[in-house]
């Protein structure tokens, strides 16, 4: 058996271990710690799987962004988790959800037995094409233009969850500022990391935008970076959650959507369907909606991580 | 070489792995947040060997990622760590 | 000349991992949260430092050296304020007799 092989059969090992500690840690807190290590092990896993751009992304979301969100939560539920570590259903219960569980990964075992092999795939015609894109790394060329319909409307809905978590706000509180009032030392340590960790942030982030054109990188993971420095800072208390309703925050989240949209119907007249490229325009346009994309991502992550409004201004 | 990265890229695993042990047994939070942190640089350890070691140079940009998210993460956790013992948005005393 | 660059990248990435056992040993088995957090901070600095001392040649052009001395940079730069952050949320829950 190669090393390559025994590799992976640990990775496969530990990512399975980790599942299994994440649903049987009794304490919120030692599960969401599990949980994040499993994103950081998936994105191992996709690495192995020669899948780099998606390793990125789950690096960046799993790694990072979701261990945010659900740490809040966490911490949120501290109080009511003595009642819930307390409850004890009963043996019925527990078999149905048993029987339950084993029938859906059953049925997922069977379907994925099932599949044709070798898989049907796009991948040689989406090579053959490549050049027509202006861009040389074909998982940019898909979002980007080979299936970028997808891409726009990834983007809206990422906008309509946002607006579904602003609407957990009670009403007096709509347009105002979401999460606590974060207190720090000026002075000290979380400062400190804040200060130097956030403008080399935010350089990475734009350096894996541009470099998404011909290596593994993106719009998204990209976005995602600035969103966790932004997020850093407001956390360190540097600077506070901005009120909802300003106008120059509301714009930002529509600009990269609203572009998108703006190009793709442009390219209704330009080039003969809705969001085809001229060719001879396509990296430069590519890179016009990219940027506004970025800036929206990170904007609208940033705000999904921060919540419903708590605060009048 | 690339088979001396891979095995020692697994050796680390393995050792990362046991960690979590910590995060089970640990009496407090702060060995959780310890555990997380180790679990993050080795997981940055592990990428870098496993990746260069079959070739793919473009996982430095991910492990570039990860030192940044991890950091936020681990961040994250401090402040929900301190929230729910002081009952409020964290104060740091600096003495 | 390739020979004795595989040479360093072996002595440097061991050396690496064997920084990274002993954090690990160090984290599971010392009494208590500031002296695990000692043991932790070594295998951060000194572990990934040797890994990536050893990586540097396999890297593949100056960019990517670059990067990955980045890498290790911005590690110790978020460890080390990390770990104070740790200290005193561990000190908070078990006050120093």
């Amino acid at each position: 058996m190669t090393m390559a092989s025994l590799f992976d059969l640990a990775l496969a090992a530990a990512v399975l271990a980790l599942a299994w500690w994440t649903i049987s840690t009794r304490e919120a807190f030692a599960a969401v710690i599990d949980f994040v290590a499993y994103g950081l092990l998936l994105a191992l896993v996709w690495v192995r799987l020669g899948a780099v751009d998606v390793a990125l992304t789950e690096a960046a979301i799993g790694g990072g962004l979701t261990g945010g969100l659900l740490i809040g939560a966490a911490a949120r539920l501290r109080a009511t988790e003595a009642a819930a570590a307390a409850e004890r259903p009963g043996p019925a219960v527990r078999l149905i959800a048993a029987v339950g569980s084993a029938l859906i990964a059953a049925g997922l075992v069977a379907a994925v037995l099932s599949l044709p092999d070798p898989a049907p795939t796009l991948a040689p015609n989406a090579a053959a094409n490549l050049a027509a894109t202006g861009v040389g790394n074909p998982v940019t060329a898909v979002l980007m233009a080979f299936r970028a319909t997808d891409t726009v409307l990834e983007k809206v809905v990422l906008l309509l969850a946002l607006i579904g978590v602003w609407s957990l706000a009670a009403d007096r509180f709509w347009g105002g500022r979401p999460g606590p009032h974060h207190q720090a030392d000026p002075n000290g340590a979380l400062a400190f990391l804040a200060r130097l960790l956030s403008p080399l942030g935010i350089v990475i982030g734009a350096y894996v935008l541009w470099v998404s054109a011909d290596e593994p990188g993106g719009a998204f993971q990209g976005g995602t970076i600035l969103a966790a420095m932004w997020l850093l800072v407001m956390m360190a208390g540097l600077t506070d959650a901005p009120p909802l309703r300003r106008r120059w925050l509301r714009l930002l989240l529509i600009a990269g959507p609203a572009i998108f949209l703006a190009v793709g119907a442009a390219g209704l007249w330009l080039a003969g369907a809705f969001l085809a490229y001229p060719v001879a325009w396509a990296k430069p346009l590519i890179l016009l909606i990219e940027v506004p994309m970025m800036l929206t991502v990170a904007v609208t992550l940033g705000l999904l991580l921060a919540g419903p409004p708590r605060r009048l201004e | 070489m690339s088979t001396f990265l891979l095995a020692t890229a697994g050796l680390i695993l393995a050792m990362v792995a046991l960690a979590l042990l910590r995060i089970l047994r640990g009496p407090g939070d702060a060995d959780r947040l310890m555990a997380a942190q180790l679990l993050g640089t080795g997981g940055i350890a592990v990428l870098l060997l496993g990746g260069i070691g079959i070739g793919f140079a473009a996982v430095i940009d991910v492990g570039l990622t990860l030192a940044l998210l991890a950091a936020f993460a681990a961040v994250a956790f401090v402040k929900a760590a301190d929230a729910s013992r002081v009952g409020n948005a964290a104060v740091e005393d600096d003495r | 000349m390739s020979g004795l660059i595989d040479l360093f990248t072996i002595v440097a990435v061991s050396a690496g991992a064997f920084f990274f056992l002993a954090g690990t040993v160090g984290l599971l088995r010392f009494p208590d949260a500031l002296t695990r957090l000692h043991a932790l901070t070594k295998a951060d600095n000194l572990g990934l430092g040797l890994v990536v001392l050893g990586l540097l040649p396999h890297a593949g052009g100056l960019l990517a050296a670059l990067k990955l001395v980045a890498v290790w940079l911005l590690v110790l730069l978020s460890g080390a304020t990390i770990s104070q952050l740790i200290a005193r949320v561990a000190r908070r829950e078990a006050p120093p007799s």
